[in-house]
C-alpha cells in the first residue's frame, strides 16, 4: 500500500514483515528510528514471536545475532558509522561462520572529527568482511531490498548489509509502497539453516583452521559471493515479476545508450545525478549514469558491459582511501582497465608462498593463462567436494569444519 | 542433598571415595551414563585444571538438563585444545565465535531457543579469566544486567595462558607472568589491582553466583546443578590451577586448588540475589607459604634474601578473606 512514511519506519515495517525472530538494538544516529519502531512492534505484540534485545554495545548486538543465527533463528540488527566499527570483529566473524544475518547500515561518516551526517566511509571499512553490501537509491528500494536481503542471505548462508544513506533516506518522509504480510510470506520462505546448534544432532562450530585449509575455506566464502552475482539479479527478477516493481539487481543503468560520458555512483545521490543528466540530455549532451546496487560482490562483468568503451567515466563516491584515492573508482578501473593486471591471492592463514609456485605464476602470466583473479596453490578438489555437498544437502553443516574433515580423511576416500 | 557425616578419608586426603557415599550422592563422573561432554583425546597439558573443571561442570549440567544443553566458548585454551579439527572433543552442540563476546553469543542462543519454543534447551557460556574479567567483561555485565537465561562459567587460572602466560585482571599480586616479570623493586604483579568478579556478579543482583575449585568436585557438581535450577543469569567462578603458567608440578593441580581454599586465598562460597547464602569452611588451616612455595611464579619471594614483606602482605589478604566470609570452622561446624 502506497503511503507517506519516514524511511526508517518503512524499513521497520518491511523488516517486521520478514518475521525476524531475534532483533538486537543498540542506538546510534541515524539508525535509531528503525530499532525504536521494531521495539514498539515487539512490545505491543504485533511482531511475534520475536525477541527484542536491548544490548550494551554494537559489539554485543552483532554477537547476540551470531548466537541467535547459529541456533537457527532469523536475526536482524541495524547500525551506522562508529557502531559498525565497534562491532567489526563480530562483523567479520558472522561472515566467516556463514551466518545469514541481515543488517541495515544507515550510512554515516566516521570520526574524528565526529560527524553524524551521511557518507559511505562506514560501508567501505567492512568492504572486505565477506558481507554482501547492497546500496539503496530510494526509500522504496531500501524497503524492497530488505525483503530481498533475507531471501539472498538465507539462500547462500551469507550475511547481507543493506546500505541506505543516513538522514537523506532514513529521515526523509516520502511515498513508499510497502509489501503486505501475505506478499512477503509468498516471497520469503521460513529460514532453513545450513548449520544449527541442536542437542539432538550436536555439531562443533567455529573451530580453528590452520594453513592446511584456510585458503580453501576463504575461497569457498569467495565463491558464495560470486554465486550472489547470479542470485541477486534472479531474486530481483522474481521480485519484479511478483510485485511489478524493479528493485535491487547488480547495477542500474540510466540513459546509457550512445553516452560518451558516464557518471558512476551509489546510493541516494543517484537521484541528483539523474536530474543533472536529464538537464544535459535536453541540451543534447550524450551523458548517462550507472548506479551500483551491489557493491559486494562487485559486479565486474556487469559494470564492464554497461560501460563498454566510453570517452570518459566519472566515479562520484562518498568515501575515499586516504593516501590512495577512490575506493569505488578502483573497482570500476578493475572492470574497465585495459592494462593487463592480475591479482594473485596467496599466503592466506599462514600458507607458505613457495618459489616454485611464484615461478609457475609468472610462466602462466606470460602464456596468457593467468586469470585476472587467481588463488595460489588452491586445492580445487576440496572446493569441488564441498560445493557438491552444499548443492545436494541443505543441512550441509559448517563449511570450515567440513573442509577440515575432508582433508583429514584417508587419501583413498578422496578420489 | 542430605548431610551425611563421613568420617573416613582415603589416603589421608579430603577426597571422599564414591563408594563411601550413597548412590544418590555419588558424582556424575562415577555414573557410566555420564555424557563425556568434553571427551578424551583433547590437547590440554598434563594436569590441566581447566579441562578437569569443564568436564565436571558440563557433565553435571548435561545430567540436570537431560542432555538439552548448548555450550558457547570464548577463544582461549579450552577452545584451542578441544577442537583441533577435524577432531573435536565436544559431544554437545558447541559454538566458538570470538574472545570477548561469549556472553552475548550465549544470550543470542538462549533467545533463539526461547523464540523457537525450545525453552528446555539451556545455554552455558564459558571462558577463561581473560575472556571473563577482561575482554569479555562488557558483554558479561550486559548479559547479567538483562538477566538473560545463561549460566556463565569462568575457569580462572589467573592469566593469559594460551598466549604464553601474560598478566590478566585475575592475576594475583606478586605473581610473575610474562608481562609482570620478577624483576625490579616490586617484582611480579603489583598489589592493589585486579577485579573480584564473583562480587561484581553479585552486585548485579543475579539469581545465583558461586565459586568452586577443582579440589572439591562434588561441590562443583552440586553448584552447577543448583545454578541450573534457576532461570536468568547465573555465574560460576571455578579456580583451576595451570601447571604450565604457574610453574607447578602437574600432579599438584588438585593439591594447589585445595591449598588455595584452605589458606583463604580463594574463598569458596555461593550467593543468591546478591546475598551470600553459603560458605565452605576451612578444615585444615594452612599458611599461604604452603601454597606459594609450590609455584615458580612466586619463587622470587623465597630463598635469599627472599621477600618476607611481600609474603606477609599476601598472608594479610588471605586473612582478610577469612574474616570477610567467616571461613574458619568453629566448634559448631565440627
Amino acid at each position: 500500500m502506497l503511503q507517506q512514511i519516514e524511511g526508517s519506519h518503512a524499513i521497520a515495517e518491511s523488516v517486521a514483515r520478514c518475521r525476524p525472530e531475534v532483533v538486537c538494538a543498540y542506538p546510534i544516529s541515524p539508525q535509531t528510528h528503525i530499532i525504536e519502531a521494531i521495539g514498539a512492534m515487539v512490545k505491543e505484540g504485533t511482531l511475534a514471536p520475536c525477541e527484542f534485545i536491548n544490548v550494551e554495545s554494537e559489539f554485543a548486538a552483532m554477537s547476540v545475532s551470531i548466537g541467535a543465527s547459529a541456533a537457527g533463528a532469523r536475526a536482524y540488527t541495524a547500525t551506522a558509522s562508529q557502531g559498525l566499527l565497534f562491532m567489526i570483529e563480530a562483523v567479520y566473524n558472522a561472515a566467516g561462520l556463514g551466518l545469514p544475518i541481515v543488517m541495515t547500515l544507515a550510512n554515516r561518516a566516521i570520526g574524528a572529527p565526529i560527524n553524524i551526517w551521511n557518507d559511505h566511509s562506514d560501508a567501505m571499512a567492512v568492504r572486505d568482511s565477506g558481507w554482501i553490501q547492497l546500496f539503496a537509491e530510494t526509500n522504496q528500494e531500501a524497503a524492497d531490498l530488505h525483503v530481498q536481503a533475507f531471501r539472498l542471505a538465507e539462500d547462500l548462508s551469507v550475511p547481507v548489509m543493506v546500505c541506505m544513506d543516513g538522514f537523506i533516506l532514513t529521515h526523509a518522509v516520502e511515498g513508499v509502497d510497502l509489501l503486505d504480510q501475505e506478499q512477503v510470506d509468498r516471497f520469503l520462505p521460513p529460514y532453513e539453516p545450513r548449520q544449527v546448534l541442536d542437542p539432538e544432532d550436536p555439531a562443533s562450530i567455529g573451530a580453528m583452521v590452520g594453513p592446511e585449509a584456510f585458503e580453501e575455506v576463504r575461497y569457498l566464502a569467495h565463491l558464495r559471493q560470486l554465486d550472489a552475482l547470479d542470485r541477486i539479479p534472479e531474486i530481483a527478477a522474481e521480485f519484479a515479476e511478483m510485485f511489478g516493481r524493479d528493485s535491487g539487481g547488480l547495477v542500474r543503468p540510466y540513459r546509457l545508450a550512445d553516452a560518451d560520458t558516464v557518471i558512476v555512483a551509489m546510493g541516494s545521490v543517484l537521484g541528483t545525478i539523474k536530474d543533472a543528466v536529464d538537464e544535459r540530455r535536453e541540451a543534447g549532451e550524450r551523458i548517462g549514469v550507472l548506479g551500483i546496487t551491489s557493491f559486494r560482490p562487485f559486479p565486474l562483468e556487469a559494470v564492464r558491459q554497461a560501460l563498454g568503451a566510453r570517452e570518459r567515466v566519472i566515479v562520484v563516491e562518498k568515501a575515499f582511501s586516504l593516501g590512495m584515492g577512490g575506493v569505488l573508482a578502483t573497482d570500476v578501473a578493475m572492470a574497465i582497465g585495459t592494462t593487463t593486471l592480475h591479482t594473485v591471492v596467496a599466503g592466506l592463514g599462514g600458507r607458505p608462498i613457495t618459489r616454485v609456485a611464484l615461478l609457475d605464476m609468472v610462466d602462466r602470466a606470460r602464456a596468457g593463462a593467468l586469470e585476472p583473479l587467481s588463488f595460489l596453490d588452491l586445492d580445487e578438489g576440496v572446493i569441488a567436494r564441498e560445493r557438491a555437498r552444499m548443492a545436494t544437502v541443505r543441512r550441509s553443516g559448517p563449511f570450515a569444519e567440513n573442509v577440515l574433515r575432508d582433508l583429514g580423511r584417508p587419501r583413498e576416500d578422496q578420489a | 542433598m542430605s548431610e551425611t557425616r563421613v568420617h573416613f578419608y582415603q589416603v589421608g586426603s579430603f577426597a571422599v571415595g564414591n563408594r563411601l557415599l550413597s548412590a544418590g550422592e555419588r558424582t556424575v563422573q562415577s555414573d557410566r551414563r555420564r555424557t563425556n561432554s568434553i571427551d578424551s583425546g583433547h590437547r590440554a597439558c598434563q594436569g590441566c585444571g581447566e579441562a578437569l573443571g569443564a568436564r565436571y561442570a558440563l557433565d553435571a549440567a548435561m545430567r540436570v538438563t537431560s542432555g538439552q544443553l548448548v555450550a558457547v566458548n570464548a577463544t582461549g585454551c579450552l577452545e584451542v585444545f578441544s577442537t583441533p579439527f577435524p577432531e573435536t572433543s565436544w559431544q554437545i552442540p558447541w559454538l566458538h565465535s570470538l574472545f570477548g563476546n561469549a556472553p552475548a553469543v550465549a544470550t543470542g542462543v538462549a533467545a533463539a531457543m526461547r523464540v523457537k519454543g525450545r525453552d528446555q534447551v539451556r545455554v552455558v557460556g564459558q571462558a577463561g579469566d581473560g575472556g571473563t574479567v577482561d575482554i569479555g567483561f562488557g558483554t558479561l555485565s550486559g548479559m547479567f544486567e538483562r538477566n538473560d537465561d545463561v549460566l556463565f562459567i569462568c575457569y580462572d587460572n589467573e592469566g593469559y595462558m594460551n598466549t604464553g602466560v601474560q598478566r590478566s585482571a585475575a592475576t594475583p599480586p606478586a605473581a610473575r607472568t610474562a608481562t609482570t616479570d620478577a624483576v625490579g623493586p616490586e617484582p611480579g604483579n603489583p598489589f592493589g589491582q585486579g577485579k573480584d568478579l564473583p562480587r561484581i556478579a553479585m552486585a548485579h543482583g543475579i539469581p545465583y553466583v558461586a565459586t568452586a575449585t577443582v579440589a572439591d568436585l562434588h561441590d562443583l557438581e552440586r553448584k552447577v546443578e543448583r545454578a541450573m535450577s534457576f532461570h536468568g543469569a547465573r555465574y560460576l567462578h571455578v579456580f583451576v590451577p595451570c601447571p604450565l603458567g604457574w610453574g607447578a608440578a602437574s600432579n599438584d593441580t588438585i593439591h594447589l586448588a585445595r591449598l588455595a581454599k584452605e589458606t583463604g586465598i580463594f574463598p569458596v562460597y555461593e550467593a543468591e540475589y546478591g546475598e551470600v547464602t553459603g560458605v565452605t569452611k576451612i578444615r585444615r588451616p594452612a599458611p599461604v607459604t604452603d601454597y606459594l612455595r609450590l609455584q615458580r611464579r612466586y619463587a622470587h619471594l623465597f630463598g635469599h634474601p627472599g621477600r618476607p614483606d611481600v609474603v606477609a602482605r599476601l598472608q594479610a589478604m588471605a586473612d582478610a578473606n577469612i574474616a570477610r566470609y567467616g571461613l574458619l570452622a568453629t566448634e559448631e561446624d565440627e
